[in-house]
């Protein structure tokens, strides 16, 4: 399960570098699940901290910026909200303004998407305003194979990172290779191969890809499904080897469409890659609305399955001969 | 464990004058003085850009408090950090290098005034958002305490600041882990263009403290002697492990916010206030007690003389040194990746 190779992570993390240690509400007792028996076996590096998310993150900030490796859990992505200074103003930016004179190799972490029932304030996709701030790689693995790598990966960065941990695939599961298992960040992972039509997804979204794409084979359409699972740096040689091979692109994030990463996806490849292009690309995102409560109104904001599907279908009428 | 209660931290009466300790901080307190100088004057006639936040007036804090440190204490600053940033002994050459803009500045001319940084003396930057350095001083201090050694963070910051959330936050994370931290409260009576009082309920800082449980002290920030005694009680206790420390040093800018600003808002202190606190001067009060002290007025003199020719070299030193690459703008938004596995520059 994706929630426990984080916990692997962390663990393995821990016990290989004295100087990481994990900071946030309740991590002892583990709430969110990330941070299971750690705090038994590292005293003292698991450390509950009052609910104050600016200055958790600022002392994140200063413990990196003094020789620790400091993992900051916000619990979940609306909460980062709260911190914005720190993320926006200082981590991301100290580096720079100083001339190269400091770094910050501090990891947050927070839950990110709809879990479902939990409306507006708990449901957020945050990654497109991150990326934009500057200075801070942004991580949305899928499997718990990406979520083991990446996370080790990313506390080794001597960067700012956030990894985030998509509300939809924390209890997915799926193989994760034995011993030291590291995710090189900025690199995509071609979630299943495909002809037709290349279709980006992000978070949840790179699995009900499949599931759709597995409802296209049966119909005649052969899909490739990307996961880019490292937003920023984000693997784009990847997307435009895809759309040059099937020449169709739809793009699938949970998050409004309005300056969405989705939609910077299509805007890079129509820039850069537009040659290869034999259709329009296709952004399926929430509408610019928040995220209702009742699972009626939730189900339609978010792209389900059956959309993903219907826009490929639509897209690829036109294929001659199948 | 914290404290309990807010115990107030006496200020030492010096019955005498500790020469060399005075001569030390007064070092530290011309070398501010002096930078200041040119700087204004530079300012003045076009050769610097942007905003410069003069902290002429003040030396008294940033000299006194950063003697009684160690050069691998840590430190942050605020907006008004050149005191702050010389006081912790940074090299003046290299301050004014990025307030010319130059590659040779101590941030390759990427930040400017209100992004000096030496991580080499501790001094993890001022910074230009108000608050911003409390919760970074804070873990800079949770780091030392949790690494095992004994440095301490000082965080200085202003009366504005301690009305943000993150001067909250901060004293309460420090209290609840007793983390080796002092926090310095500039109160020069001002935020920007508003009194201190109009904006800060009870008109005072450190009677906060309390809520948190922890002691605090109010210090005449001009008495350079008094501050190195209340900073020195305050950052031996966190060096000993025993928490932190609020000090509230009340002070006054001998300038307005920033430069340029007294066109946009005219001179808003009256010059009954700037006239009682210019009387004050706390660089003439420290060579006044110095002298009384039996320290002779050619030594001070010769201290100031070669401090202020220092700073005109750093002035020669500025103007001399290359502008930046203009590949620079690219590079530094990502360290190198030393240890980690791939992790693409972007």
């Amino acid at each position: 399960m994706v929630t426990k190779a984080i916990t692997a992570a962390l663990d393995e993390e821990l016990a290989r570098d004295e100087r990481v240690f994990v900071m946030g509400v309740d991590v002892e007792a583990a709430l969110m699940g990330r941070t299971s028996g750690l705090a038994t076996k590292y005293p003292g590096r698991i450390r509950n901290t009052p609910i104050s998310e600016h200055a958790t993150l600022g002392a994140g900030v200063g413990a990196a910026a003094t020789g620790m490796r400091p993992v900051v859990d916000l619990m979940m992505s609306n909460f980062l909200y709260v911190a914005f200074d720190q993320l926006a103003n200082n981590a991301g930016k100290l580096r720079y303004m100083m001339g190269g004179s400091l770094s910050c190799p501090l990891t947050i972490m927070v839950s990110t998407g709809a879990p479902g029932g939990m409306a507006a304030q708990h449901s957020d996709s945050p990654y497109a305003q991150v990326i934009n701030l500057g200075g801070i790689k942004v991580l949305l693995p899928t499997t718990p194979a990406d979520a083991k790598g990446m996370l080790k990966s990313a506390i080794r960065d001597p960067n700012p990172v956030l990894f985030l941990v998509h509300s939809g695939v924390g209890a997915i599961r799926g193989e994760v290779p034995d011993g030291e298992h590291l995710v090189p960040l900025g690199s995509a992972r071609i979630a299943r191969e495909g002809e037709d039509v290349t279709v980006v997804g992000l978070g949840v979204m790179v699995h009900r890809a499949v599931s759709a794409a597995e409802q296209l084979e049966a119909e005649g359409t052969s899909v490739e499904v990307i996961d880019p699972r490292s937003l920023h740096p984000l693997d784009y040689d990847t997307i435009f080897a895809s759309v040059e091979k099937t020449g169709r692109l739809v793009v699938v994030d949970e998050a409004r469409r309005s300056c969405s990463l989705g939609s910077e996806i299509v805007a890079r490849v129509a820039v850069e890659a537009f040659g290869s292009l034999k259709a329009p690309p296709r952004l399926i995102a929430n509408p610019d609305v928040h995220v209702p409560f009742a699972p009626e109104l939730e189900r339609q904001v978010i792209p389900q399955v059956e959309d993903i599907a219907e826009s490929i279908r639509s897209l690829t009428a036109a294929v001659a001969g199948r | 464990m914290p404290n309990d209660g807010a115990a107030e931290v006496d200020t030492v009466a010096r019955d005498g004058v500790d020469i060399e300790l005075g001569l030390e901080i007064l070092r530290r307190m011309l070398r501010i003085r002096r930078f200041e100088e040119r700087v204004e004057a530079l300012h003045g006639s076009g050769e610097l850009l942007g905003a410069v936040h003069l902290y002429v007036g003040q030396e008294g804090v940033a000299g006194a408090v950063c003697a009684a440190l160690r050069d691998d204490d840590f430190i942050t600053s605020n907006h008004r950090g050149h005191g702050h940033v010389v006081g912790k002994g940074g090299e003046l050459s290299r301050c004014m290098a990025e307030l010319f803009a130059r590659s040779t500045g101590y941030c390759g001319g990427k930040g400017g005034s209100m992004h000096l940084a030496d991580m080499s003396l501790g001094i993890i930057g001022a910074n230009g958002i108000v608050g911003a350095g409390i919760p970074i001083a804070t873990g800079a201090a949770l780091s030392s305490s949790m690494r095992g050694t004994d440095q301490v963070s000082v965080c200085f910051f202003g009366d504005g600041a301690a009305n943000e959330g993150s001067f909250h936050e901060s004293l309460n994370l420090a209290a609840i882990w007793s983390l080796p931290v002092v926090y310095v409260c500039e109160n020069n009576g001002w935020g920007e263009a508003t009194r201190m009082e109009v904006v800060t309920a009870r008109g005072a800082i450190a009677p906060r403290a309390e809520a948190y449980g922890i002691p605090s002290a109010t210090v005449d920030g001009n008495d350079a002697l008094a501050v190195h005694a209340v900073a020195s009680t305050a950052i031996a206790r966190a060096r000993a492990g025993e928490g932190p420390t609020l000090i509230e040093a009340m002070t006054r800018r001998m300038h307005e916010h920033s430069q340029g600003s007294e066109m946009i808002l005219g001179r808003m202190r009256p010059d009954e206030e700037l006239d009682l606190w210019r009387a004050r001067d706390p660089i003439a009060a420290l060579r006044s007690k110095l002298a009384g002290a039996g320290a002779e007025a050619s030594e001070l003199d010769a201290l100031d003389e070669s401090i202020t020719a220092e700073a005109h070299a750093a002035v020669e030193f500025a103007r001399s040194s290359p502008h930046p690459d203009p590949a620079s703008a690219f590079t530094d938004v990502w360290a190198d990746d030393a240890d980690a596995t791939g992790g693409a520059a972007s």
